[in-house]
């Protein structure tokens, strides 16, 4: 496999895959910030990908976009790149490389539970397997988002006079949230931080429904938040924004939550346990359907899928990953 | 079962005090007994199970679950009950009994079935329930309750005060069913043996430079704070029961100290160790403290003796509410008629002004022996615990020393995810040797800090343990320091704490083990 190197750059064609500086040619699996950067000069990616990286980062952010539908083979001087769907948020792909007669995918960040915000994930066999490992221990196993809406629907009930102030980060997250909420018939309005604006906007361009959204401002009392939804970055529920409700819950809904102590640690008191990311079973049987003998594991807490791999007779190792490291949130 | 591990798993996540004694008021009031009663011992530290320990606990754990991945996730987690709880690896089908049922098949348990049923357990429970059971059996919380926020809960809206619960707290065993009935108006406060229990003590506050301003010296009594540990001891029938300051009953470990009176006597004092009233360094004593078996040389070497503080019950007569000359003077008394050879007087250091006190301490600094000066408000009842303004302690300053950061460890409870024990080392000749571990006197700030130096710096890692890069410079406080033999620089440190990040310093300028050897213990 000496044509794809610990850069994740593709040697035959000088591509690089989710690179964070600028290069000549860039693979970009999804437009999360810490795999989209701008200032590339070609770019690869899906139609929603491009769309997005745009409106984060404005039209010129690289020199050239080709797009690439999904399931659609694309020949680069020997190397054959298709684009299958991630799971993870609007547009993300894993990347299946084809070169003389090796195959590599690539997950990129990935999960396999159904989302109605996204391309749902379809797994793909190939000799080497590229795989994230964000919650790469058997502690994270995630529940059923379900079973974590109800959670917020019951706290809305039982603290009708509180603000119930949800982290979540802005692509992706917020707009499933507000998704399982709808799909659970929760149909009033719910607040959203400003800079969740665009995304939303763009989510329900594309055909998705996120009902009645209103931007979190100040126009009557400030008790007319009580026993709403309110949606922000999770930056902005310490910041002095989040000082117009009056005493909320505070919340965060990411895969991080599932362990108590680090939800207290961020004063969050309800934490919802909803992941964009594969769980320790997805990620294990997301090796074992692949078929792959090979696994490398980028980014995520590897010793222990990497030992996981091993104890079953699969070669793998871990590419530690510059740009990604074990302290970031989860994105 | 299952309202105790949603009580708990409500109170980690609530941050308002209020709140928490709210959703604890409420649990008691709603909950019958025996079940409330053994929640509030599981969370005042009361209930131990026997039969279990938390190696056992692990041991069960890495049978059913690839030890590898179990060090990993637990290291991840910093709490072995999280971790436990979310990875259990398989479910059976079952009825969650009442707290009362499961705590009663505990412990009567052996040690060989007391395994099989814990996994019976887990394999019943929710993940939430799992993580209260472990609680439960490896005892200490870490929610953020304090068992002082407990006990303030129970009264919650009731006219008892909390002074009446700590008085008879000791008297009072698990499931407090008479505690509770009285609580909630359904029957008397429950009366107490007052010779077979533990007093609470009370405790200072550290002076500050300012306080001395408001303070007049004429109302005060000074003490040395002698450098051993506190004691309450409860003398009735020529028998004498020993308490530490927590409540622990150690009379075993100092057999050696009789009595001979047969009235009721309760006091509070240090207990240290040496000949002829003279008190040998903390260390001498530290050798004879957590020993099942007290040996003949230990008690020939080392043989104990109480300095006495203070007085709180003679014959049936509770003094707590005299003042704090008054009791003395009937201390005084008491110790002149026993002639209780284990037993010496505190002596009062006189002083005028706290200028004179001052200088006083300044010339003692190097005694060992005293800790520092208590400062006593002359009127003061006994208080247990540590009420405002009545006694203060006057500690000596520490000493500091520079060292080098070797291995930092990942924290557990609230600073699970933070890399915040370390060992610290100091030069020998060419290498580095450690002189002590320090995981606290930081601020959060720092923590941030010297969390992010490890994640950057590691050169190593064994298991959770990671040796950094020898470049990072902390000035380490601490009160005392002697001669160790378990320890590979030979010193062992008292209280060692974090004072101050040195990131200005070259490692090259901390000094070597033999000279601060030299520096700081006296020979």
């Amino acid at each position: 496999m000496d044509w794809v190197n610990k850069h994740l750059q593709i040697v035959p064609i000088n591509t690089f895959i989710d690179p964070i500086f600028p290069v000549e040619n860039a693979i970009i699996t999804h437009a999360h910030a810490d795999h989209a950067k701008p200032g590339h000069k070609n770019v690869l990616a899906t139609k929603h990908t491009i769309k997005i990286m745009k409106i984060r980062y404005g039209e010129n952010c690289a020199n050239n976009f080709q797009e690439l539908s999904f399931n659609s083979p694309l020949n680069i001087n020997g190397v054959k790149v298709t684009f299958f769907p991630a799971g993870h948020i609007l547009g993300s792909a894993q990347v299946l490389l084809e070169y003389q007669k090796d195959k590599i995918n690539f997950t990129g960040d990935f999960k396999i539970t159904k989302d109605d915000t996204c391309e749902n994930f379809r797994p793909v066999t190939c000799d080497t397997l590229v795989t994230e490992a964000t919650f790469g221990l058997p502690i994270f196993q995630h529940p059923d988002p379900e079973v974590e809406i109800n959670k917020l629907i019951n706290s809305l009930k039982n603290f009708s006079n509180r603000p119930h102030l949800i982290g979540v980060y802005a692509l992706g997250k917020a707009q499933r949230l507000i998704k399982l909420l709808r799909n659970k018939g929760y149909d009033e309005t719910i607040f959203i931080h400003g800079a969740l604006e665009k995304i939303c906007d763009y989510y329900v361009q594309s055909g998705i429904n996120l009902g009645n959204l209103s931007k979190a401002l100040i126009k009557g009392e400030k008790k007319d938040f009580n026993g709403k939804i309110i949606l922000a970055p999770p930056s902005a529920l310490k910041s002095t924004w989040s000082r117009r409700f009056i005493d909320p819950i505070l919340s965060h809904a990411s895969g991080w939550m599932s362990v108590k102590q680090r939800a207290k640690q961020s004063l969050v008191e309800l934490p919802l346990l909803i992941s964009d990311h594969a769980d320790w079973n997805e990620l294990t049987s997301n090796i074992n359907n692949s078929l792959a003998k090979n696994i490398l594991v980028t980014h995520g807490r590897e010793e222990a899928l990497v030992h996981w791999c091993k104890k079953r007779g699969l070669k793998a190792s871990a590419l530690s990953i510059q740009g990604r490291d074990d302290s970031g949130e989860e994105i | 079962m299952k309202e105790f591990s949603q009580l708990i798993n409500q109170l980690i996540l609530t941050r308002s005090r209020n709140r928490k004694i709210e959703l604890l008021n409420h649990y008691f009031k709603n909950t019958e007994n025996p079940d409330r009663g053994l929640a509030l011992a599981i969370l005042t530290g009361n209930l131990k199970i026997k039969n279990i320990s938390i190696s056992k606990i692990k041991e069960l754990i890495k049978k059913e679950f690839d030890p590898e991945l179990f060090d990993l996730s637990y290291d991840y987690v910093g709490d072995l009950a999280e971790t436990i709880a979310l990875i259990w690896p398989y479910k059976q089908k079952g009825k969650v009994p009442k707290l009362n049922f499961i705590i009663d098949e505990l412990e009567s348990s052996s040690t060989t079935n007391i395994t099989k049923l814990i996994k019976k357990y887990l394999s019943i429970f929710s993940e939430n329930e799992r993580w209260a059971f472990i609680k439960l059996l490896s005892g200490g919380l870490r929610i953020g309750v304090s068992t002082r926020l407990t006990k303030l809960s129970l009264i919650h809206n009731t006219t008892i005060e909390i002074s009446e619960i700590e008085q008879i707290w000791h008297g009072v065993v698990p499931p407090y069913n008479k505690l509770f009935n009285w609580i909630f108006g359904k029957g008397a406060k429950p009366e107490i043996e007052v010779e077979k229990v533990f007093h609470p003590l009370m405790l200072a506050h550290p002076i500050e430079k300012k306080d001395f301003n408001n303070l007049k010296p004429e109302e005060f009594l000074a003490e040395w704070k002698w450098d051993g540990i506190r004691v309450q001891l409860v003398l009735f029938k020529s028998k004498i029961r020993i308490f530490s300051r927590t409540g622990d009953d150690i009379s075993h470990t100092f057999p050696e100290i009789q009595n001979n009176e047969n009235d009721l006597v309760v006091l509070d004092g240090e207990l240290l160790v040496g000949n002829d009233f003279t008190p040998l360094k903390f260390n001498k004593l530290q050798q004879r403290l957590n020993r099942k078996k007290v040996s003949k040389v230990h008690l020939e070497n080392f043989p104990a003796f109480v300095k006495l503080y203070d007085i709180l019950f003679l014959k049936n007569r509770d003094l707590r509410n005299l003042g704090f000359s008054k009791r003395r003077e009937i201390l005084l008394d008491w110790h002149d008629k026993v002639q209780n050879k284990f037993f010496d007087l505190s002596e009062v250091v006189k002083f005028k002004t706290w200028a004179e006190l001052t200088n006083i301490k300044s010339k003692k600094l190097n005694k060992s022996e005293h800790e520092g000066l208590m400062i006593k408000r002359k009127n003061s009842a006994y208080i247990s615990g540590r009420p405002k303004g009545h006694w203060y302690k006057w500690k000596n300053e520490p000493l500091v020393v520079d060292a080098i950061m070797m291995y930092a460890q990942r924290g557990h409870g609230k600073r699970s995810s933070y890399y915040s024990d370390f060992t610290f080392g100091l030069w020998d000749q060419n290498n580095i040797v450690p002189i002590c571990k320090a995981y606290f006197g930081f601020s959060n700030e720092e923590l941030e800090i010297l969390d992010k130096f490890v994640r950057g710096n590691t050169i190593n890692k064994f298991g959770p343990v990671r040796e950094v890069e020898k470049k990072f410079v902390v000035e380490i406080a601490f009160d005392s320091v002697d001669f160790s033999k378990r320890h590979k620089s030979g010193v062992a440190l008292r209280f060692p704490r974090i004072k101050r990040l040195r990131r200005d310093k070259p490692i090259n300028e901390v000094i070597n083990i033999d000279l601060f050897k030299e520096n700081f213990i006296a020979s």
